[in-house]
């Protein structure tokens, strides 16, 4: 962000949204913006609540069941598509329409096949993530170089040599920036499926802060959340990181 | 290492190769020179395995093969080392593909390491190497397998001129005391003649083999330099200039 001319470093500018945040909610602009102060303040009273401990549990199990199967199958699938030619030609197209498709609107026909529970929200977050592994896996694949694949035959390696040690490396950072942007949309995943189903998890504290219109602790949770898909996609991007600078000579 | 009647023919219809018979001498430095395009590097992919020969046959010691196999390995012109690995584990890496255990194949990998004149790079990059010692890498990825067979192709065409000759005098060096049968594929005619026991001319597509010519360079007691002024050499250099005009133009 930049101010007359001048870089303002993350955390300044953040500070300046606080800032802005507390002032509006103070004022009083609308009864749904609560102070900052108030925000946080009711943060630190569901934080140590049984309630809570629970919802996360729940959602984070979710979240890794689903994001654990979309790696799995996105993967397996991604290089599929990309060395079986067939399969690419018939698959490829529809793997484009989900990525940008709708998935919430899945939610209820998955809640009348998988029932109202977690296993329902685990498969809204492996439809909201497994997509675009697929996808990005099939580029890094696609993109591997062939005279890798050439040099790995001419040594004597085996069809999954070629597999183990050349293009699932090669296609690394690609697979990586894949699983990220999977891992946000995993977050988005568990928060619409509970919300939808609204019985468990950080969707049912959501559905109840709403209803009763505490938008203190609704804010706060919003905040933890936000806080919480930050730190998951930042520690990918930071793995992403290395990885890009071994392969940077591709 | 024989080849009988070897014809290529790629799906799109070009005709890359037409009957091509030779026999390689054992333990000798062959060259494949001819006009761009004749079909040399498909001739190696085919010696080596990685593409079929749409007719004939390859024989190594009196045997069909029609695969890549132990006796034979390759070094690229674009070195196709994996970005991700160090020089170590590149070197070692046909090794691994064998199943060598670890420890075994790292200390086969460092002695390689430093025949090429690598020795202290073991832990570095592709990447943070130039272009001669990326290839320094690539050779001794293909001496460490101990092939009897070695096929290089245009190793030496992305290095500098300098680099160049003084990869070519460490080839000879490196390959002086080893009984390798080596194939060798170039575009320059002073290359071929310098390393060449035997240098195998190509006419122009589809190839075939048009001419053999031995350069009868004695390499023993000379040095570089020497054998550039040598009258055998010079011979080499203008008997190979003679048959590839034809081809131009
Ligand atoms: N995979 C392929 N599919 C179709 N045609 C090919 C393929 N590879 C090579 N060719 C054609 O076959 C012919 C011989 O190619 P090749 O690469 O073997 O020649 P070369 O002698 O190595 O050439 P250069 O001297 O430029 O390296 C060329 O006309 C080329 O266009
Ligand atoms: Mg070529």
């Amino acid at each position: 962000m930049r101010l007359f001319g001048k870089r303002i470093p993350i955390g300044a500018s953040l500070l300046v949204w606080c800032a802005v945040w507390e002032l509006a909610g103070r004022v009083g602009v609308s009864s749904i913006f609560p102070p900052l102060s108030r925000v946080v303040a009711a943060g630190m009273t569901i934080l140590p609540t049984e309630k809570f401990h629970l919802a996360v549990e729940i959602s984070l199990r979710s979240f890794a069941l689903g994001m654990a199967m979309a790696i799995c199958v996105g993967i397996t699938l991604g290089i599929l598509l990309a060395r079986v030619e067939t399969l690419g030609r018939i698959l490829g197209t529809w793997v484009n329409v989900f990525v940008s498709a709708p998935i919430s609107a899945l939610v209820p026909v998955l809640m009348g096949v998988l029932g109202i529970g977690e296993t329902t929200v685990v498969a809204t977050v492996f439809l909201f993530a497994v997509f675009v592994i697929i996808l990005d896996t099939e580029v890094g694949i696609r993109k591997a170089d062939r005279s890798l694949i050439e040099m790995a035959r001419a040594f004597g390696a085996r069809n999954y040599q070629v597999y183990t040690k050349v293009l699932v490396w090669s296609a690394l950072p690609e697979m990586l920036a894949g699983i990220r942007l999977a891992a946000i949309r995993g977050v988005k995943g568990v928060v619409i499926g509970q919300l939808l189903i609204s019985i468990i998890g950080v969707g049912e504290l959501f559905e109840l802060y709403s209803k009763h219109f505490l938008m203190e602790e609704f804010w706060a949770l919003v905040i933890l959340v936000f806080a919480f898909a930050f730190l998951v996609s930042e520690s990918i991007a930071y793995l992403e990181r290395r990885v890009e600078y071994y392969a940077s000579a591709r | 290492m024989e080849l009988t009647g070897i014809g290529k023919t790629y799906a799109t219809g070009v005709e890359a190769l037409r009957d091509v018979t030779h026999a390689f001498p054992a333990g000798k430095l062959s060259t494949l020179l001819g006009p761009s395009g004749c079909g040399k590097t498909t001739l190696l992919k085919i010696i080596g395995g990685l593409i079929p020969a749409t007719a004939g046959e390859v024989r190594v010691k009196g045997k069909r093969v029609d695969g890549p196999g132990a006796e034979r390995a390759f070094v690229f012109q674009d070195f196709a080392l994996l970005p991700w690995a160090t020089v170590l584990r590149n070197v070692a890496f046909g090794l691994e593909l064998r199943g060598v255990p670890g420890e075994e194949r790292l200390e086969i990998a460092r002695k390689f390491i430093g025949e090429v004149g690598l020795a202290g790079f073991e832990a570095s990059y592709p990447h943070q190497l130039s272009g001669g010692m990326r290839q320094r890498v690539g050779l001794a990825r293909a001496l460490a397998v101990d092939a009897d067979i070695i096929l290089m192709d245009e190793p030496f065409s992305s290095v500098d001129e300098q680099t160049r000759r003084k990869f070519q005098e460490d080839l000879l060096d490196l390959l002086r005391h080893r009984r390798k049968t080596v194939i060798f594929v170039t575009h320059s005619i002073e290359e071929a003649a310098y390393l060449s026991d035997q240098i195998v001319l190509l006419s122009a597509r589809p190839g075939t083999v048009s001419q053999i010519i031995q350069p009868n360079v004695n390499r023993g007691s000379k040095s570089p330099d020497e054998i550039r002024r040598d009258k055998n050499y010079l011979d080499a250099v203008d008997d190979i200039w003679h048959v590839l005009k034809r081809y131009l133009g």
